[in-house]
């Protein structure tokens, strides 16, 4: 287990230092920031002089190693449209976003899985289709059409709940349920596939052959077993549910580290990009691995090897 | 001695394959509606100018809004009514057709060209160069999508074939992945074995005696990333750094009529049902494909 | 005489198909008294095993099961609720599958899934329970019983893992245990071996032991009585003796030609074998089920088979008298 553990933590560090390297280059490949900096009016010497200001004038490969040693210090550098250091700027947005993620997965989780749960112990029952048909569609729909729709539902047409904005719990329902339903059928159709599957064991015969009622056989012998790839599913998904936050959080207005790498974006503004991109690929890779290590610490046969 | 002969509950349920393929297509009326959804779709984007006479960048400014047909006020000749600058709703539908297909169709080749070498290089030679293609898919995994691709178009500026590009360099890792365990488990085989030992060589094997057992698998992927290009497509438009205007993207037709959706939701209705049609039809063909094609990974 | 543990009359098994219904198992016989071991034998899709959950009441729903008698130490099996009847189940009669592999669940030690045998049906501790988990390890013949308690089911051997569910069988000191093919997924050394555990614990327990099983070999060497099934219906049954005395059954006859004698068989005869395949029991199934395989078979066949008395318990159904001459 452990070296398991040690072998998936240096395969995690080695993709950062990967994604690092390759978002660092894209940024700065695609064309002369200081030119973008300093503006459409500029000189020649208004670039230049911006250009050694912010060192865009060293080689590429200096630039990453003082960026990447300066971000493991936690330095990100300074925004360039806010003047404040990137690093308090995303921490102060991320807390909306972190919220706005675990709302979301639970969400979906707390949905998915009963439904799934259901559908497999009554495949073809009308819970069975509505399932399939909450996941179908859920798979289809636009999110950022999704969050409008209800906008003009619950905050226009019922006055319900607020449209934008984070400061009460109820600006987070909206886009919980726009972001979870986002999660939610991959989630539920791999619960479904799972029970399908586990419940047809042979061990869940020796459970029921042992006496055991229906409820302990479905909760304690069969979903113990198909919750599993679900865990890891979960945590996979609430990876891309924090990088995929970006057009949810537009379309709320909330202004969490999504927002802010959207406007960021749209202002050129490379720090706090790129300072962006590298988090959510982090926290990616932290769910993926804390996923691999649950995995590996649900299934004895990892456990115990 | 023969082995006693036996007949199981199972071996009298089995009918012929033939019949139990027509039974799964049939019994699957997802796959049929997916089909003539897509059909139709494809119709419309390719006789866009034989179906209407409208264009869809002609605008009119004295014929700003004007309401479908089934509402009161609506004017005949733009039977989905006009958008905030007047255009003909119902060609901006039509046309936009085209970009939702052409970045769905051109993506998915992209990257189901990378994600299929990655993926069956991996599968076929193992050991470094599948630890290499698996080092490389979990890179990918964890860029963010929406946001590297948002970045990339926000510095080159956003065009159909930026766009198109993006996407497509970013959406292969379904394609690695999917292909990567299919040819694995093909790999192992006694016919590939059987091609090995009387000398065919590596490039045969892959091309004639790997692919065509792999390439079922390919499709479903194929238009389940079709789908999934559509639908960014129209996020990054619809955040303003995909598809420019006045390119009539559905996306971005939604991200337009978003400011007058309070009077007028038919002008986010109209397009989002639409995509939402599209991308539901791509979806259900994929799931009918792959239950039709391979039942034991239907669920 | 001892008292009865199980009595069967009219047993059947329905499965409804597109095609038809599938009379699985069409009104079957039996009885077992403490202390007896019967074994059902039969070829695959024979309806032995389907016989067996039907006794303890894990077919699936879609199945449908009748019988004019079905009564366990008493009381009518027919009668219980859904709760009383896995009341009765793992406490009174347990159940041994095929396959040790895959029989126990992956994500629970060994000790667990033995002491929830018991404390679902007996208000003990989990202390008692692993306690009395431990004791029948050992009896079942794993040695360091205290230290398997809390090892997965994957780290033992299938021959382990079958006696792990002889002993969770064992945890409620039933008095009938049904052990379907419990040998077929094992080697053979350790087929003979859990065999014996088999036949040891019912004489010590004694409890009723019914064997399902297509092994003739196995039949030989633990069964007071035996039951051949054949496509549904008991053929012929009797005592392990009068059966391989006196096979009185085509079909009997042909599965003992089938085994090798030693001292009997020379080497390079050729063994015997029945040619043929099970008929479909979809729709009405009429007349002698294995006519169709029979060297003997006639006419009257196809007619209603009369169930013949051969001496003592021993019976079979077959439109003809089987005169001993033939048998030997």
């Amino acid at each position: 287990m452990l070296a398991f553990a040690l072998k998936r933590l240096g395969l995690a560090i080695l993709v950062t230092f990967t994604v690092s390297v390759i978002s660092f280059s894209l940024l700065h490949l695609s064309g002369d920031p200081a030119t973008s900096l300093a503006g459409e009016n500029a000189t020649a010497a208004d670039i230049a002089a911006i250009s050694r200001q912010y060192g865009f004038d060293r080689p590429l490969t200096v630039q990453y190693t003082d960026w990447l040693w300066k971000a493991l210090h936690g330095d990100f550098g300074e925004s360039y449209y806010f003047k404040l250091p990137v690093a308090d700027l995303i921490a102060d947005r991320l807390s909306i976003t972190m919220t706005l993620g675990i709302c979301a997965i639970s969400f979906a989780l707390l949905t998915a899985v009963p439904l799934g749960v259901a559908a497999a112990v009554r495949p073809n029952s009308v819970v069975d289709r509505t399932a399939l048909f909450l996941s179908v569609a859920g798979q289809a729909m636009p999110s950022f059409w999704f969050g409008l729709v209800m906008i003009v539902i619950f905050s226009i047409k019922l006055r319900l709940l607020p449209a934008s904005g984070s400061e009460t719990w109820r600006h987070f329902i909206m886009p919980t349920v726009v972001l979870g339903y986002y999660a939610m059928p991959a989630i539920m159709r791999l619960t479904r596939a799972g029970m399908l599957e586990v419940l047809n064991a042979d061990y869940i015969r020796t459970a029921r052959a042992k006496g055991a009622g229906a409820g302990r056989v479905l909760f304690k012998h069969a979903l113990r077993n198909a919750i599993v790839p679900v865990v890891s599913l979960s945590a996979v998904q609430m990876g891309f549910m924090l990088g995929g936050s970006v057009v949810v959080e537009a379309i709320f207005s909330l202004h969490g580290a999504g927002y802010l790498a959207w406007e960021s974006i749209g202002r050129h503004d490379l720090p706090t990009v790129q300072a962006l991109i590298l988090i959510f690929s982090c926290f990616y890779i932290l769910f993926t691995l804390l996923s691999d290590l649950a995995n590996a610490w649900l299934d004895p046969r990892i456990r115990v090897g | 001695m023969t082995d006693t002969p036996t007949q199981t509950v199972e071996s009298i349920i089995t009918v012929t394959p033939g019949a139990l393929l027509r039974r799964r297509l049939f019994g699957h009326y997802g796959l049929l509606f997916g089909l003539a959804i897509l059909v139709l779709v494809a119709a419309a984007a390719l006789f866009a100018p034989l179906l209407t006479d409208q264009s869809p960048y002609a605008q009119d400014l004295s014929a700003r809004m004007k309401p479908p047909f089934w509402m009161a006020g609506s004017d005949p000749s733009h039977l989905l009514g006009t958008d905030q600058l007047g255009r003909d709703y119902l060609a901006r539908l039509l046309y936009g057709a085209r970009i939702s297909l052409l970045i769905g169709t051109v993506t998915a080749l992209i990257s189901g060209v990378i994600g299929t070498a990655l993926g069956v290089a991996a599968g076929y030679f193992g050991g470094k160069v599948d630890l290499a293609a698996t080092f490389l898919i979990n890179v990918r995994l964890a860029l963010p999508v929406v946001l590297v691709s948002l970045a990339i178009v926000a510095l080159f500026g956003g065009s159909l074939q930026i766009v198109i590009l993006v996407l497509g360099f970013l959406l292969w890792d379904r394609f690695a992945i999917v292909m990567r365990s299919s040819v694995m488990q093909i790999r192992g085989l006694e016919y590939v074995n059987a091609a090995k030992a009387i000398g065919c060589s590596k490039t045969r094997i892959v091309l004639s005696e790997i692919m065509p057992n792999v390439i079922n698998n390919l499709i479903v992927v194929m238009t389940l990333e079709m789908a999934h290009a559509i639908l960014l497509e129209a996020a990054l438009s619809f955040l303003g750094l995909g598809v420019q205007p006045p390119t009539p993207s559905w996306g971005l037709m939604i991200s337009e009529g978003k400011e007058m959706m309070l009077f007028q939701p038919w002008l986010i209705t109209i397009p989002g049902i639409a995509l939402f049609l599209l991308v539901l039809a791509i979806n259900l063909l994929g799931d009918g494909l792959r239950d039709v094609t391979a039942p034991e990974a239907k669920g | 005489m001892s008292e009865t543990i199980l009595n069967v009359q009219g047993l059947t098994v329905d499965i409804p198909l597109a095609a038809g219904t599938l009379q699985a198992v069409r009104g079957i016989d039996f009885e077992l008294k403490r202390g007896e071991t019967l074994c059902i034998v039969g070829e695959s899709g024979s309806g032995k095993s389907l016989t067996s959950l039907a006794v303890i009441g894990l077919l699936g729903k879609r199945l449908k099961v009748g019988a004019s008698k079905l009564e366990f130490e008493g009381r009518d099996l027919r009668s219980l609720t859904r709760k009383q009847m896995q009341a009765l189940r793992g406490d009174r009669m347990a159940m041994i599958f095929q396959e040790p592999m895959t029989s126990l669940n992956p994500a629970y030690t060994i000790g667990d899934q033995l002491a929830e045998a018991l404390q679902l049906h007996r208000k003990v501790s989990k202390a008692e329970a692993m306690a009395r988990a431990a004791d029948l390890l050992g009896k079942v013949g794993i040695t360091a019983a205290e230290s398997r308690l809390q090892q997965y089911p994957h780290q033992l051997s299938g021959g382990l893992r079958q006696r792990v569910m002889i002993a969770m069988a064992l945890m409620c000191e039933p008095d009938l245990i049904i052990a379907d093919e419990p040998t077929t997924a094992l080697d053979v050394t350790i087929q003979a071996q859990i065999l014996r555990l088999l036949a040891d614990l019912k004489r010590e327990m004694n409890l009723a032991l019914i064997l399902v099983t297509h092994d003739l070999g196995v039949v030989a060497r633990i069964a007071d009585k035996v039951a051949v099934m054949y496509a549904g219906e008991i053929v012929e049954s009797g005592t392990a003796k009068e059966i391989f005395d006196a096979p009185s059954h085509p079909y009997t006859r042909g599965l003992l030609d089938c085994i090798p004698v030693p001292g009997k068989t020379r080497p390079g005869e050729p063994l015997g074998s029945i040619p043929g395949i099970v008929p479909s029991l979809i729709g009405d199934v009429s007349g002698c089920a294995f006519r169709s395989r029979c060297v003997l078979a006639r006419e009257t066949c196809s007619g209603r088979i009369p169930k013949r008395s051969a001496s003592g318990e021993h019976t079979y159904r077959c439109i003809q008298e089987t005169l001993v001459s033939e048998v030997a």
